[in-house]
């Protein structure tokens, strides 16, 4: 059954491949369904590789496909292969799935679009890119899919390119994810120069990761660090999380998949793969990845509390979430980093989907301050965007409960500062989440009030609405079949994705014994007891709940006055500050370059060569006067010179 | 009276001197041409006598490419210049300085 390995990447390809060539003539809808067909294909494919890597015993259960030797070069010898063990198959499992939900969805939401195509063709581009990353056997063919996700996302950001904004910001992606890809390439160098291989794991036992004991702990840190750095640019943590927050100006339906489900967990992905390395490291490396990580959760959730576009919520709320996970793979929890990562692909993509649907009806409004009472409107969005916002709120016993309660206890174990941090960002995370259920589905309809001019804020890239036309409301109308679909099903996996890894009786943690095989060695094992778990969940629930209290009060019965600081909406102005430390450093460097070096020196040279020449040339024209018999005169008078020089050389 | 080779090689620089003089002194193309000719033909003159006193036949041999190097060289010239002087009559060479730097 194994054997169906190959077709799980190959679909998604194949359906590129035909888009490329097809596209233009399939049209509108059936390059929608084929792309749709395609992913839910693969999903088939995953589904039977699970049930196949399911029918093997724990210790069997990581397959290698060798599928064409790549790079023989010298030492160096890349094979095109895949990894199959309980940490790829739980990736590509939903990774195909929650895929397959938004590429339907898609059909729906980029009705009418001149792009419809192309659309799809990066869709399955990106899923094929996605696979490759999660299912391939080595750094190098996990780095191809690394640049594959990063090339579509950059694509799909800016995919209406004839608006400046969109433009600037898939720019903004490209490059601040370069910066992550300096690292992972510069771990991958020093993972080859200090073991030799880049192989995850080999049939021959040569794999890298099985030889991690011998590296020296200063080469193991700082091969980890490289890759952490790689995985903060990719998964949007500090300091390079800018881009994500503004990749919100491509299609909703992309904010789904890639900026919040799949692609951004990618480096979570990363750190977990090569977790023996961070066993290796110095203890202060994990220290480091869950500071970064809580640091992000806490930043990114304060920020998200003020802001107005209902995607910017959502994406900061995403950047906080990957934090949380973050803050698990520090604490040595990877299960439960992989958990959260499942559970909030599920609600996040929920929500994202939930929020393209509410843009969609609202006819490309995304304002929150001129929605409301939506769930009049849209009571089947409104439904499942409710059970969304419950389970990202940890509210028992939705799936978010399950994995956030799961990173909070490991941070507790880890650090009881870290715990506190995270606890403080549930309670955020319960409050904005419920700020924009409130804003949106609750209250007075208010699409037809005006909006006080202060639009001065905001960040350096600003958004405008999905499909970019002018905003003319009529009133908001619920979604087409294609949207509401995927909705529901998200909305049931979100209330019961939990059910994967339930840490009430060891027999029910699915997820953790599934994944034994692979993060076993370095996993952090619970010391609390019952007592001290059942505390803390009470703890988390509470502070959630507080969250949603403090925002009833606030946006629905308003008793208290709204905090929305400014500075908070324009993100504590980090960005403005990194465009002006870092981008006006380089502009003046540049300057510099170009007024100092390149005017003064290298033209100086240039254009004093071609000045001397000339005025030499100036002053030998007046020896061609044009007379015969001045020239006969040179002649002669060259001819006795000569003369005179070979006869004094003679000496007569 | 003997005479030696130094007579010839006199002759000779005299022939060549007049030549080169009257090359710069005059301004009549086709005098200037004939000047050419003397010079060159006071070279050949060089020539003969050294190939006769050093016993050397190549000397008389360079005469003949010079001849007819010369022969050549008036050919053309000759042409050019009486295409010249039919165009702009009575014309000297240093009116045709167009090649003025």
């Amino acid at each position: 059954m194994l054997s169906a390995v190959w077709l799980i990447p190959a679909l998604p390809l194949a359906g590129a491949v035909l888009l490329l060539l097809f596209g233009r003539r399939l049209g509108e809808p059936w390059a929608g369904w084929l792309a749709t067909l395609m992913v839910a294909g693969s999903f088939a494919a995953s589904v039977v590789t699970y049930l196949g890597l399911a029918d093997r015993s724990g210790d069997d259960r990581r397959v290698l496909f060798r599928l064409w030797e790549w790079l023989p070069v010298g030492s160096l010898h890349l094979d095109v292969g895949f990894l199959v063990d309980p940490l790829s198959v739980t990736m590509i499992l939903f990774v195909t799935g929650v895929g397959a939900l938004i590429h339907l969805y898609s059909v729906g939401y980029m009705h009418g679009d001149p792009g419809f195509h192309r659309f799809f063709l990066y869709l399955n581009l990106f899923a094929f890119s996605m696979l490759m990353l999660v299912l391939g056997d080595n750094l190098v063919v996990t780095f191809l899919g690394w640049e594959g996700v990063g090339a579509c996302s950059y694509l799909l950001i800016s995919f209406w390119f004839d608006k400046m904004p969109n433009a600037v910001a898939g720019k903004k992606a490209f490059v601040t994810n370069r910066v992550g890809d300096w690292g992972y390439m510069l771990g991958t160098f020093l993972v080859f120069s200090s073991l030799g291989s880049l192989t995850y794991y080999a049939k021959d036992g040569s794999g890298f990761l099985e030889h991690v004991d011998s590296l020296p702990m200063v080469t193991a840190t700082g091969i980890a660090l490289l890759l952490f750095v790689g995985a903060c640019g990719k998964s949007a943590q500090l300091p390079l999380y800018v881009w994500l927050p503004d990749a919100m100006a491509g299609p909703t339906p992309v904010s789904a998949l890639i900026h919040a489900a799949t692609m951004v967990t990618s480096g979570v992905y990363l750190m977990v793969r090569v977790s023996p390395v961070l066993g290796a490291a110095h203890a202060w490396v994990p220290d480091l990845i869950a500071w970064v990580g809580a640091a992000t959760a806490m930043f990114a959730a304060t920020v998200a509390v003020s802001q107005r576009d209902i995607k910017k919520v959502l994406a900061y709320s995403t950047v906080s979430q990957l934090g949380y996970m973050f803050l698990a793979v520090g604490s040595g929890a990877y299960v439960a980093a992989i958990f959260h990562m499942v559970t909030h692909a599920f609600f996040k993509a929920l929500l994202f989907l939930g929020s393209g649907s509410v843009i969609h009806g609202m006819h490309d409004e995304q304002d929150m301050r001129r929605m409301g009472a939506l769930r009049k409107f849209m009571p089947i969005t409104a439904a499942t965007f409710i059970i969304g916002w419950l389970a990202i709120a940890g509210v028992p016993p939705f799936a978010g409960f399950w994995s956030k309660d799961e990173i909070l206890l490991n941070a507790w174990e880890t650090n009881k500062a870290l715990w506190f941090i995270g606890l403080v960002t549930a309670l955020l995370t319960a409050y904005y989440m419920s700020r924009q259920v409130f804003m949106v589905f609750f209250g007075s309809p208010r699409w037809n009030d005006p909006i006080e001019a202060d639009d001065a804020a905001g960040s350096v890239v600003d958004m405008v609405g999905d499909h970019g036309g002018s905003v003319a409301h009529g009133d908001p109308h619920e979604a087409p079949w294609t949207m509401l679909t995927p909705l529901v099903v998200l909305a049931g996996l979100a209330l019961v994705g939990g059910a994967v890894n339930l840490p009430v009786v060891n027999r029910f943690e699915f997820l953790a014994h599934w994944l034994e095989p692979v993060v076993g060695h370095g996993e952090h094992h619970g010391t609390s007891t019952t007592g001290t778990k059942i505390t803390l969940a009470v703890i988390a629930t509470i502070a959630g709940l507080v969250g949603i209290a403090v925002a009833v009060a606030v946006y629905v019965q308003r008793r208290i006055k709204a905090v929305e600081p400014d500075i908070l909406l324009r993100a504590y102005d980090y960005d403005r500050v990194l465009a002006k430390v870092v981008g006006r450093g380089g502009e003046d460097v540049a300057e510099l370059t170009a007024t100092v070096i390149d005017k003064g020196g290298i033209d100086g040279i240039v254009n004093g060569v071609g000045s001397l020449v000339q005025a030499a040339g100036q002053r030998l024209r007046t020896v061609q006067t044009g007379y015969v018999r001045n020239y006969a005169l040179g002649i002669a008078g060259g001819a006795v010179v000569t003369l005179a020089w070979f006869l004094l050389r003679t000496g007569f | 009276m003997d005479v030696g080779a130094s007579w010839y090689l006199v002759l000779a620089a005299m022939i060549f001197a007049i030549g080169a003089l009257g090359l710069m002194v005059r301004r009549n193309p086709l005098v200037m041409f004939m000047c050419i000719e003397l010079m060159l033909n006071a070279v050949n003159l060089t020539f003969v006598t050294f190939s006769r006193e050093l016993n050397d036949i190549g000397g008389q041999v360079i005469v003949f490419f010079v001849l007819v190097v010369a022969a050549a060289e008036v050919t053309v010239g000759l042409g050019i210049i009486v295409a010249i002087l039919r165009r702009r009559p009575g014309i000297t060479a240093d009116d045709v300085s167009a090649l003025k730097g």
